[in-house]
């Protein structure tokens, strides 16, 4: 057999988070909707209705423009496109074809094995969502709640080469989305969704060769699984003589197989030209330098720094960078601290990690914000709380919404620091224990610890151990 | 003297006044309606009536109800002593492409013969809530394809008040008849090509298109996006000033509107002409019209009675001070009908794909699948001049052509516009604050004399389609009969969003001439009303 390489692109439609849809101010989020009840005349392509343009929308398709590497356009055109389908009201999709929002752009992605592999993208456009259809009692149904909601199309160039690199593709994508605050990019629920075009070709040879496009690849198992089969059945039938066909392949999930839907034969012809009832798009100098300012440290970047400045592992760095919020969390406890972020980065990764997932919160969510967990820390350091009790104060910080100190106070959970109650309880202690006293003043220093861990027992474990030490050396020395 | 002869000036200053009650107004427009216009349109409909020839048959319906409803309240807030609004009691038609909340809008097209609008378009709004009352709805082109009226699926559709053997002209037929039979004082059309100042010229009445963006086109159902004004229809040029004033404005609705502010029109149309240039343009003088053979431009000259039209008129300003400039080249305006052909028709095909079957409107019955239930619906659905539309308008925009026409026509349509600047510019030669011309060639020509030669019948717009291209205002009055007693109109073209100026000269105009001896004559529909 030859040796064969997979070439592979991704169309990816990105549902942004605006508050609204893209031409109409009916609610972009339709999620758990009944059908046909977010909608307007506007929406539903009514005669004589007008879009008007969401400036949200734009912004956010800017911010990801930027965040891709690729040029934003300081101005954009909408055009139509035209087909017929009964989720399409209008009969036309408004979308941009000649001047989309941003222009060029990349993804670096980062694979397990340490390389970086570039993916170009090729087109980046902002357009509006259709509704959806569904067969009911042999009817076919129609929903138009999701029409009209914004959508950046983007579509790579055939830079992958493998169904890993597809998914990483998209695990980078998703994190990105998240990231940047432009999209939930939510799989299941369609914010992010993905065709995968793939072809074979001979390694070394630089054609392109036919592709089948594989339609609602919607997650990222789906992507990895449904590319590795699709190139195993190419090179099986170009082994055996045959002839790839440019096939619309349909993935199902739950069977994990790839069917044929409809042989490709003609382009269709979408009569694109400008939308007349939408302005250019204008962005200035100014607010696309804005925009480019907006964009936060991208995750990469930060996961490399966490590494580089706070001497953190590749694993913790990566857990802390997971999220945008948690990473935020992290440097903002970690500057409140002032000490070593190793400690805050423990805590984080051990306790904090667990009330996130225990409460059900994202970092920027909970009550117990980096000052609690600064304080917290700085209460273990200080002598004036024992680990048990820090870790104890995180849960009741979360749920009482009250400072560490205060709480330290009230319950009294403080640790027994007054020097002169420890002495008398201690005296108690060396007095009803002679036989270890002389033991140790005969030398056997080794029970310095049994006596600490009676200390401990008798004062339920609030003695200060540094003082606690102290006192018994003083006390065992005579 | 009847209500139905009064100005809208004038019934909404009575009714404000309490000297004319709103309802009574309404009785009178209703009852004018009930004595001129005969069968309203109606979709295979039967006519009965021996006399339907002579009737002006406008309407396709009538909101009676809404009409009353806000009469009453009208008439209440008057007796409350509050502001009833610009329009007061004023009865006003709305031409059937208008969504009104709840009513049908068939845009006289079998294609939305059952379409209950869900809202309502902005002008119309605007009416309303200035204290209009919405009678009804009248006829037009189907989808305001045509410039006579004929095409509607609404039959029979409506008749010159002035000969109801000629036609009102369109698409704005109905509107024009409506108010040139008085049955309503206002109406409110649309011009794409000149579907406002055709048929006002045809009918003996004023029209005003605005400049593109001066009034919110949200509801109005699109024909050809980037040119549509809606625009009002009255029977002298205070009244379709007022009712400028009242729908013009910027609309969040209609991206295109202008935030420009909105002028006093009824004040800056009491300035007297002394001084304002006012230009006329030997291109305007006839029709050049492409050999369909050679391809060379051959001419032919506008018709007698109108050329002298406009040249008595430019007299007139003359005498009232005016400037006349001579000789002024319009180059371009020849290429207004071959470019309008790509423009429109691309849009417009592109307006009607969302008439498919599944959402609203006609639908065939049991369709075998989908693809049947597109073709037959769009087949049986729309009448002969939306599928020419459509099928040029595909034919233009296929990506399989080498060109792209739409951006070609775009560039030539650059062209038509750069005409008018010049003429307009304040550091050139002409210096002009309006460019007079006829606003139609011929006078209203006969039914059927024109119906089925779709590329004649579009060249009749040459004179009013290039300030459609250019996006500026243009309004025709009255100015005259020719010698078969069929009304002339003359077009003055203003400036960007100078409505102002050119209501001026033409209100200039009006007032000079209002003891003219073809000013008494009555147009026929009228005459047989006792």
């Amino acid at each position: 057999m030859k040796d064969y390489e997979i070439i592979i692109g991704l169309e990816t439609h990105i549902q942004l988070n605006t508050e609204t849809k893209i031409f109409c101010n009916c609610k972009a989020d339709s999620w758990e909707a009944e059908p046909n009840t977010n909608i307007c005349p506007v929406c539903t392509g009514q005669p004589g209705v007008l879009p008007r343009l969401n400036e949200e929308a734009v912004r956010k398709g800017a911010l990801l423009a930027a965040a891709m590497n690729a040029e934003i356009n300081p101005r954009s055109l909408f055009d139509r496109k035209h087909y017929f389908y009964p989720d399409l009201p209008k009969s036309f999709q408004i979308t941009q074809l000649f001047e989309p929002i941003g222009k060029g752009g990349y993804l670096d992605l980062h694979m397990a094995d340490g390389e970086t592999r570039r993916v170009r993208i090729n087109k980046m456009h902002l357009e509006e969502d259709a509704g959806k259809t569904k067969l009911e009692h042999g009817q076919r149904m129609v929903d138009l709640n999701r029409g009209g909601v914004p959508l950046v199309e983007m579509v790579t160039e055939p830079d992958l080469r493998s169904g890993e690199e597809a998914a990483q593709y998209l695990t980078q994508l998703r994190e990105l989305l998240r990231w940047i605050g432009v999209s939930e990019a939510d799989m299941e629920r369609g914010h992010l969704r993905c065709d995968a075009n793939v072809s074979i070709r001979e390694k070394g040879s630089s054609v392109l060769n036919t592709k089948t496009e594989i339609k609602n690849v919607n997650s990222i198992d789906s992507v990895r699984q449904a590319i590795t089969l699709e190139a195993k059945r190419q090179i099986e039938l170009v082994e055996a003589g045959g002839v790839v066909e440019p096939y619309t392949l349909d993935w199902d999930a739950d069977t994990g197989k790839l069917s044929m839907m409809r042989s490709k034969e003609a382009e269709a012809d979408y009569r694109y030209f400008r939308e007349p009832d939408l302005r250019p798009v204008v962005l200035s100098e100014a607010e696309i330098a804005e925009i480019k300012a907006s964009l936060p440290e991208l995750p990469y970047v930060r996961r490399q720094r966490f590494v580089d400045d706070y001497q953190l592992s590749a694993y913790d760095a990566e857990i802390l960078t997971s999220e945008r919020g948690l990473s935020d969390y992290f440097e903002q406890a970690v500057a409140l601290y002032a000490k070593d972020a190793k400690t805050i980065s423990n805590w984080m990764m051990n306790d904090l990690i667990r009330l996130m997932n225990d409460t059900g919160k994202t970092a920027r969510e909970l009550v117990l914000q980096p000052q609690a967990l600064a304080e917290i820390v700085r209460l273990l350091d200080d002598g004036k709380i024992n680990a048990a009790t820090g870790k104890s104060l995180l849960v009741k910080v979360e749920e009482s919404g009250k400072s560490p100190a205060a709480i330290v106070e009230e319950e009294g959970l403080g640790l027994i620091a007054d020097a002169d109650s420890l002495r008398t309880q201690i005296e108690a202690i060396l007095a009803g224990a002679p036989s270890e006293v002389a033991a140790f003043r005969g030398g056997k220093e080794s029970l310095m610890g049994w006596f600490v861990g009676q200390v401990m027992r008798s004062t339920g474990g609030k003695a200060d151990p540094k003082l606690t030490r102290e006192i018994l050396q003083e006390l065992l020395k005579e | 003297m009847s209500y139905t002869k009064l100005s809208a000036l004038d019934i909404a200053q009575k009714v404000q006044a309490g000297e004319l009650k709103a309802l009574d107004m309404l009785e009178a427009s209703l009852a004018q309606i009930q004595a001129v216009d005969g069968d309203f349109g109606q979709l295979d409909g039967q006519v009965t009536d021996p006399n339907t020839d002579k009737k002006v048959h406008a309407f396709i319906s009538l909101t009676k109800d809404l009409a009353l409803a806000q009469a009453e309240a009208v008439d209440a807030k008057v007796q409350k002593g509050e502001d009833a609004g610009l329009l007061a009691g004023v009865p006003v038609s709305i031409k059937d492409i208008f969504a009104l909340d709840g009513t049908v809008t068939t845009a006289a097209s079998r294609m939305l013969h059952n379409y209950r609008a869900p809202y309502t378009a902005t002008a119309v709004q605007k009416l309303i809530d200035a204290g209009a009352l919405i009678v009804g709805k009248v006829n037009l082109d189907e989808f305001t394809f045509g410039s006579s009226n004929e095409s509607s699926a609404y039959q029979p559709a409506s008749n010159n008040p002035w000969n109801t053997a000629h036609v009102p002209g369109g698409s704005s037929g109905g509107s024009a008849a409506a108010v040139a039979a008085e049955e309503t004082p206002l109406s409110l059309g649309t011009d794409t090509g000149g579907s406002i100042r055709q048929p006002a010229a045809f009918c003996g009445v004023v029209g005003l298109k605005p400049s593109y963006g001066r009034i919110s086109r949200y509801g109005l159902i699109a024909f050809a996006s980037s040119l549509d004004c809606p625009g009002p229809l009255a029977r002298n040029v205070p009244d379709a000033a007022l009712m400028l004033q009242v729908m013009a404005g910027s609309d969040q609705r209609d991206e295109n509107t202008s935030i420009l502010p909105v002028p006093n029109y009824l004040e800056a149309i009491q300035q007297d002409v002394k001084g304002l240039r006012i230009g006329l343009s030997p291109d305007y003088a006839g029709i050049a019209y492409p050999n369909p053979e050679t391809g060379a431009f051959e001419v032919i000259p506008v018709q007698r009675e109108v050329n002298q039209a406009v040249l008595d008129a430019a007299e007139c300003l003359a005498k009232l001070g005016a400037e006349i400039v001579e000789d002024v080249p319009m180059p371009h305006t020849r290429y207004g009908i071959p470019v309008y052909f790509v423009v429109s028709r691309i849009e417009a095909a592109s307006n009607l794909n969302r008439m498919d079957g599944v959402k609203y409107g006609f639908s065939v019955v049991d369709p075998k699948d989908l693809q049947d239930l597109y073709r037959r619906t769009r087949s049986e659905g729309f009448g002969m001049q939306p599928k020419l539309r459509i099928l040029m308008g595909a034919y233009l925009s296929a990506s399989s052509k080498n060109l792209n026409y739409y951006q070609l026509a775009s560039q030539v349509r650059a062209m038509v516009r750069k005409d008018f600047d010049l003429a307009f510019d304040a550091t050139a030669a002409h210096r002009l604050d309006a460019l007079l011309t006829p606003t139609t060639p011929t006078s209203a020509f006969k039914r059927a004399e024109l119906f089925g030669d779709s590329v004649l019948m579009q060249y009749a717009d040459q004179m009013t389609v290039s300030v459609n291209h250019a996006g500026l205002p243009a309004v025709t009055v009255p100015a005259g009969l020719d010698d078969a007693g069929l009304p002339i109109g003359i077009q003055l073209i203003g400036n960007d969003f100078r409505e102002d100026t050119i209501l001026r000269v033409a209100n200039a105009y009006e007032q000079v001439t209002s003891d003219a001896a073809w000013r008494k004559v009555r147009p026929m529909a009228l005459q047989e009303v006792k």
